[in-house]
């Protein structure tokens, strides 16, 4: 137990300040203002992967690190969408996921969230250069979406900056 | 190995390829296991006027890839000798239609929502299945029920489907279905120039970005006939050396807290990200993507980053010492570790278990020392292997090889040669392979390039032989451990469903 809390007092804390909302990435009408702040006190963000490299994955895991400020924004991610408030999709959207990815979204309570990450997110990136038998090519093709993060893959400010967009105009 | 007719590659690693007709085709890989070698991978190809089945075996002296005619389109099974053939030999299935004659008949990257055969000159029209058309295999008896979780879990985790047979609390089966992130990367590599190539190999499974790409550009080079500078080597080495500490931190994190233990994941995934911040800095990239490209590499390293490098490295080993210490003395821990998944080693020689997770289970094989090639020729690396074959070995394997690969790293810092960190690649055309020791286990990749133009590419990922083996190694544990399990292996989920 003594190594334990002198390894953490050694370390300190790592937290850093978030980055500001950026409305260039909103693809969609915001919702009502009030709405929103309600949904922004505290953000329970459920996960679906449409198909990704894993790169943008990595990335998302590198936001719970203790670097960023995510529980101290009242944002979490939660095991089911049924208690979530923004769902947060990576990669191109084959078409094996696309009905899992559709009934993720169905399963979750209205008002909610879309957030596309990364290139394959956005458009498909780099798997959608030229026509692909097994991609859709991007999340907006399978469900409605409010914020999209480029990059290949964002890095985590990038990606924490998007979803503080999504609430907070 | 000594087979009539082989001719060596032009690659840095030994690979030879051979013609084998009829009865040679089932000699090379029976001979194979009798030496005690591996089957790494198997693809197939349609050329000229027919189909090609080709395998991708480890003898002593290196690699063999047996090219066989697909008489009629069907070719004689490998999975009586190597299990982990099934899975390959229904993929190619899946992607060009040729049978392989063994019991197994069920797609496996196909769900039945594309066209048939994809990777044809002309794809068959659209198959319509339902998902519920595929049959799993059930077990039986009083009191056993069935657990179905994915393609979506409850996680920041990729898709897969898992399919368990538990009584109580314990599992006597499972199954896994996958292929949900099957985005036809090996079609969309056809008709790409070599350097366009380069950046869909990085993106085959992102935490192996550096190893992908590396395992290509060696494919090209082989084809093109040339050799990287020494400097552009070692700085390849120094990334994928960068990419195995990352991935072994986040892994070693994410145990700790599987097994409930958050100061561990806090800890590690902060060492992480201190990584990839350095990455960021001088590399310009926080997973080191499309820093490895055919000809060398794109980003060079001078005085002030070498240092900087080398100061974290010596950060990081003390904290990854105590790290390890704390690990170790914690009984919580350590009896959720313990027995838990285990994989005897005489059960993972029988199943060919790869890479990381092999060598936890006494499976001593590491490219980096079987045949090392530049820079690992001049390094002398020490291989970690444990006999356990649990998640305790495999958390132990990792932290050896995190010591061993911040000692590569001083030691290629030392000795980076001076020059030029890419050299020009002439319009080729011809067949090549490539070979190297990502952090999950051996990655294949293997080209036919028609004028500075991909024809066809095929890329293996070591959880090819993994997944199967996770089957076994949750058999008698209990639901609850399967995550920990899981984690203990860390598979790519895309690197397999290409
Ligand atoms: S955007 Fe880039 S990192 Fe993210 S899934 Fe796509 S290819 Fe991978």
């Amino acid at each position: 137990m003594y190594r334990i809390l002198r390894e953490i007092l050694k370390n300190g804390i790592k937290t850093e300040p978030e980055p500001s909302p950026d409305s260039s990435l909103r693809v969609s009408e915001p919702m009502d203002a009030e709405m929103l702040d309600v949904l922004g006190k505290s953000l329970a963000i459920r996960h679906v992967d449409a198909g990704s490299c894993n790169g943008c994955e990595l990335e998302l895991h590198a936001l719970n690190n203790p670097y960023y400020r995510l529980e101290g924004l009242g944002i979490h991610f939660v095991a089911s969408p049924r208690h979530a408030d923004l769902l947060l999709v990576t990669g191109p959207v084959t078409k094996h996921m696309e009905a899992a990815l559709k009934r993720t979204y169905e399963a979750m309570p209205e008002p909610r969230l879309v957030v596309a990450l990364g290139d394959c997110g956005r458009n498909g990136g780099i798997f959608c250069k030229k026509q692909n038998y097994a991609c859709r090519g991007g999340v907006s093709g399978a469900i409605p979406v409010d914020v999209e993060v480029p990059g290949c893959p964002p890095d985590p400010e990038a990606i924490l900056q998007g979803i503080i967009s999504a609430f907070r105009a | 190995m000594d087979f009539q007719g082989s001719v060596k590659t032009d690659c840095i690693a030994p690979i030879w390829t051979v013609e084998a007709e009829g009865e040679d085709w089932i000699n090379i890989a029976g001979s194979c296991r009798e030496q005690g070698g591996r089957l790494v991978s198997i693809w197939g190809s349609e050329a000229g006027e027919g189909f090609f089945v080709q395998a991708a075996y480890v003898f002593p002296e290196g690699m063999l890839i047996a090219r066989h005619p697909a008489v009629e389109g069907q070719y004689a099974s490998l999975s009586d000798l190597f299990p982990c053939a099934g899975r390959m030999q229904r993929a190619v299935y899946d992607m060009l239609g040729i049978d392989h004659g063994g019991a197994d008949k069920r797609p496996w990257l196909s769900h039945g929502m594309g066209p048939s055969f994809p990777l044809r000159k002309n794809p068959l029209p659209d198959q319509v299945l339902s998902e519920k058309d595929y049959p799993f295999v059930a077990v039986e008896g009083e009191g056993v029920h069935e657990v179905a979780v994915g393609p979506v879990h409850a996680g920041i985790i990729e898709p897969g489907h898992f399919r368990f047979q538990v009584v109580g609390e314990k599992v006597l089966r499972l199954e896994e279905r996958l292929g949900y992130k099957h985005k036809g990367i090996e079609k969309q590599f056809e008709g790409m120039t070599v350097q366009e190539g380069a950046g869909l190999a990085g993106r085959i499974s992102g935490d192996s970005t550096v190893a992908y790409s590396w395992t290509y550009a060696m494919a090209v080079e082989s084809v093109c006939g040339v050799k990287p500078p020494e400097r552009a080597s070692f700085l390849r080495g120094l990334f994928l050396e960068r990419e195995r500490i990352a991935n072994h931190l986040a892994d070693l994190g994410a145990l700790g807290n599987d097994a409930g233990f958050a100061f561990g994941l806090s800890q590690f995934s902060s060492l992480r990200e201190d990584i990839l911040r350095l990455n960021k800095q001088i590399f310009g990239h926080r997973l080191l993507m499309d820093l490895v490209v055919p000809g060398g590499v794109s980003r060079d390293l001078d005085m002030d980053a070498k240092r900087r490098i080398f100061e974290e490295c010596e950060i990081m080993e003390r904290r990854v010492r105590d790290l390890r210490e704390i690990y170790m003395d914690h009984t919580g821990l350590q009896d959720r570790f313990l027995t838990t998944g285990r994989i005897a080693p005489e059960l993972a020689a029988k199943l060919g278990l790869a890479g990381l997770a092999g060598r936890a289970s006494r499976n001593a094989v590491d490219l980096r020392v079987d045949h090392p090639y530049s820079p690992y020729d001049r390094l002398e690396v020490v291989m970690a292997t444990h006999h356990g074959g649990d998640v305790a070995a495999r958390v132990s394997v990792r932290f050896d090889e995190i010591a061993e690969s911040l000692r590569l790293t001083g030691l290629m810092l030392e000795n980076l040669p001076e020059g030029q960190i890419s050299c020009e690649l002439p319009r080729m055309s011809g067949c090549g392979a490539g070979w190297v020791e990502g952090f999950r286990g051996e990655i294949v990749v293997f080209l036919e390039i028609e004028k500075g133009r991909v024809r066809r590419a095929h890329a293996h990922d070591p959880s090819w032989q993994n997944w199967p083996a996770l089957e076994f190694a949750v058999i008698g544990n209990i639901v609850p451990d399967f995550p920990l399990i899981n984690k203990s292996f860390n598979l790519s989920y895309s690197g397999h469903d290409l």
